[in-house]
């Protein structure tokens, strides 16, 4: 690459490498391993991400793998939403019969703005910090219908659900595809702690956020 | 040498005074204490839950040494991956080179404004300026530099830009420049009209700008960690997206994450996690930008890189723990430091970047109490860096001729040569002795002489004894 800057920067940084290697007293410290896995038990994981995820101002709830669509019928009925823009790939079974579903087959922006809201799948959880990631894989569409809408139904399955961060990415990596696929991390509603410090949910992305757990 | 306006240094007043009239802002004081004290708290409870948070900090350390040990070779392995992934690298030796490439970029897709996040590195390079001479206009998205924007003022905090401001204060400012008489001061409020406010360039922008938390050079992926969902706005709906990002902030692997980001929250808003994470890689298909341009920026930084002390402060993720945490900070706020990087971290990163002759002062707006260095996630020794960068400052002014003049210099010299040898030290003792009894009061000198008046207006000076150590001692040997 025939870049003059290029040239010019890494052979500053190649001298300073050696220079500020020369002299220099290393504090030595022993590394001690940090905590990659979590070593309990299914339940009490599954049972730490719902709360973890409720302390962010978030609802939390269950249901079983038969038992999905009367669970989003209930949900969508107690928040009043009518109409919600679903990813491609959701599956038909989920769905409710009196709520208006629209497939998100690369709708114009303004059409998604203009939903209640979104329901989605998700990549996996995270249950020592209560994050959620979406990779745009299976049930999870692109980006942008997450973020549009004000409001998020998202459903977790139990399984998918990791104890601590240092294993979300290792399962990421193995989940990896070539392009590499984009990735979300929510934890909790949008917030923000710009004004004096304090954290108020809701600006720019969806202000209400639901988890269902399925088991 | 570079010249100070490369960079972040404003002209200035030098930290003593810009400090002096902060302290007599009383409105400010109360501001700052209890928002530090906040988060102060917040930070502590999150990270006592996690049992290796000290490994999480030592291994933090160690990634960070290993990138800057191979920093050129990580560089070209970005640059691969990046490109590989369907983006553009750029390299910027400084502000005004990055800034320009930029522009060009902006140009090149005939908008006329950009949507911006929230960031550190192109308020470094002060990118809004340089784009405001090309005639393009910058909106800041994050609430708290959209008030800054709107109010006409600078950053006093990196992490929340309008922490010097209350609820009522932004309620004020939102009332007038979005004409919304009405507005309440409760935070969801204002953060309800931000919102309104900005939605619609959201939607219609072309171009937006961004920094940089972490880059991976394993596989060219980018992070960028917010709260707002204004990041994601601005990386998933505009057209064509630059990112700039200082060159020290590679890591080596993916699961290089796995640590900084626990330690970026925590130390951060004192959140177990952050709201919201971006990880892009390149381009993706029918998702998000179509176009994205990476700029590697170095302005400065390997010339830290190249000091065996100071270059550790290369390892900082930004976080603010050390801001938050520190007792001068917390009573000057961040005006004061008169640049884009206050407190602790500020006082070693600024006058490394710009030069030690342009940000003399900054080494010293420390007490050396050392809270920074116990808070921060990649365990940079802040007090160490603040003496050696007040030894480089010394010994600069010593290259000069004036510094014979100087009487703190001169004076500094002496003492030098006097404490060397028992001999002098001890006539000196005595003469001090006999010369002190004008000031003394109750065993203390409250205001010293001429110069010496400096040192004492912030603390009293305990007065030479009648009898001394020495000749304790020698009394107590002769008795024996």
């Amino acid at each position: 690459m025939n870049n003059p800057s290029r040239t010019a920067m890494l052979a500053k940084i190649r001298a300073a490498i050696h220079s500020g290697t020369r002299g220099a007293h290393h504090e030595s410290q022993t590394s001690v391993p940090y905590s990659t896995q979590d070593d309990g038990d299914r339940v009490a994981r599954i049972a730490l991400f719902a709360h973890r995820v409720a302390e962010y101002k978030a609802w939390v709830g269950y249901c079983t793998a038969d038992g999905i669509a009367v669970a989003i019928a209930e949900r969508l009925t107690f928040r009043g939403k009518q109409r919600m823009v679903i990813p491609v790939d959701l599956p038909a079974e989920w769905l409710p019969v009196d709520i208006e579903f629209i497939r998100d087959t690369q709708l114009d922006r303004t059409v998604i703005a203009g939903m209640d809201g979104v329901l989605s799948g998700a990549a996996l959880g995270i249950a020592q910090t209560g994050t959620i990631v979406l990779d745009g894989g299976k049930f999870q569409g692109r980006r942008m219908i997450s973020l549009l809408p004000d409001y998020h139904l998202c459903m977790i399955h139990a399984q998918d659900i990791v104890g601590v961060v240092p294993e979300a990415f290792a399962q990421l990596a193995m989940m990896r595809q070539t392009p590499i696929q984009p990735y979300t991390f929510i934890s909790g509603p949008s917030a923000t702690s710009d004004i004096e410090l304090n954290r108020v949910e809701g600006v720019h992305g969806p202000r209400t956020l639901d988890v269902l757990i399925v088991q | 040498m570079k010249k100070p306006e490369s960079v972040i240094i404003e002209l200035a007043p030098r930290f003593e005074v810009g400090a002096k009239s902060a302290l007599q802002n009383t409105q400010l004081r109360r501001n700052m204490g209890k928002a530090t004290q906040t988060i102060r708290g917040k930070r502590a409870s999150v990270v006592d839950e996690l049992a290796d948070w000290e490994s999480l900090r030592v291994a933090g350390q160690q990634i960070k040494d290993e990138v800057l040990q191979n920093l050129d070779t990580y560089l070209e392995q970005l640059e691969a991956t990046v490109t590989q992934a369907g983006g553009q690298v750029h390299w910027a030796k400084d502000a005004q080179e990055a800034n320009d490439i930029v522009t060009r970029l902006i140009r090149a897709t005939g908008s006329h404004e950009i949507i911006k996040v929230k960031s550190l590195t192109t308020d470094e390079i002060r990118l809004n300026e340089a784009l405001e001479l090309a005639g393009i206009t910058a909106i800041e998205t994050d609430l708290a530099e959209l008030i800054i924007q709107l109010a006409h003022e600078k950053s006093s905090h990196i992490l929340v830009p309008a922490i010097h401001k209350n609820r009522s204060e932004i309620r004020a400012l939102f009332q007038k420049s979005m004409n919304l008489p009405d507005l309440t001061d409760e935070p969801s409020a204002l953060a309800g009209a931000a919102r309104q406010f900005l939605r619609e360039k959201f939607m219609s922008v072309r171009v937006a700008t961004s920094g940089a938390n972490f880059a991976i050079a394993e596989t060219g992926s980018v992070c960028v960690v917010e709260s707002e969902g204004n990041g994601r706005m601005c990386l998933t709906m505009p057209e064509v997206l630059i990112s700039v990002m200082g060159i020290e902030k590679i890591l080596p692997r993916w699961q290089d994450l796995g640590v900084f980001m626990q330690l970026l929250p925590r130390s951060s808003t004192g959140e177990r996690m952050n709201p919201y994470t971006t990880i892009w890689t390149g381009v993706h298909a029918n998702d998000g930008p179509k176009e994205f341009h990476l700029v590697l920026l170095d302005n400065g930084r390997s010339d830290v890189l190249a000091d065996a002390v100071g270059r550790q402060t290369l390892h900082c993720i930004r976080c603010s723990a050390c801001i938050n945490v520190c007792p001068v900070y917390e009573r000057t706020g961040g005006h004061a430091y008169g640049s884009v990087y206050p407190g602790p971290i500020g006082a070693i990163l600024t006058p490394q970047l710009v030069g030690t002759a342009y940000a003399d002062s900054l080494p010293y707006a420390s007490s050396l109490c050392g809270a920074c260095y116990d808070v921060c996630p990649v365990r940079i020794n802040i007090p160490e860096i603040l003496v050696h960068l007040r030894g480089k400052v010394v010994a600069e002014k010593q290259t000069k001729p004036q510094s014979w003049f100087d009487g703190e210099n001169v004076g500094m010299k002496a003492m030098a040569l006097t404490f060397a040898h028992q001999r002098t030290y001890e006539l000196a003792q005595r003469a001090g002795q006999l010369a002190q009894w004008p000031f003394v009061q109750d065993e203390y000198i409250e205001q010293g002489p001429g110069p010496l008046g400096k040192w004492t207006a912030m603390r009293d000076f305990p007065a030479i004894p009648a009898q001394s150590f020495r000749d304790w001692w020698r009394e107590r040997q002769r008795d024996e």
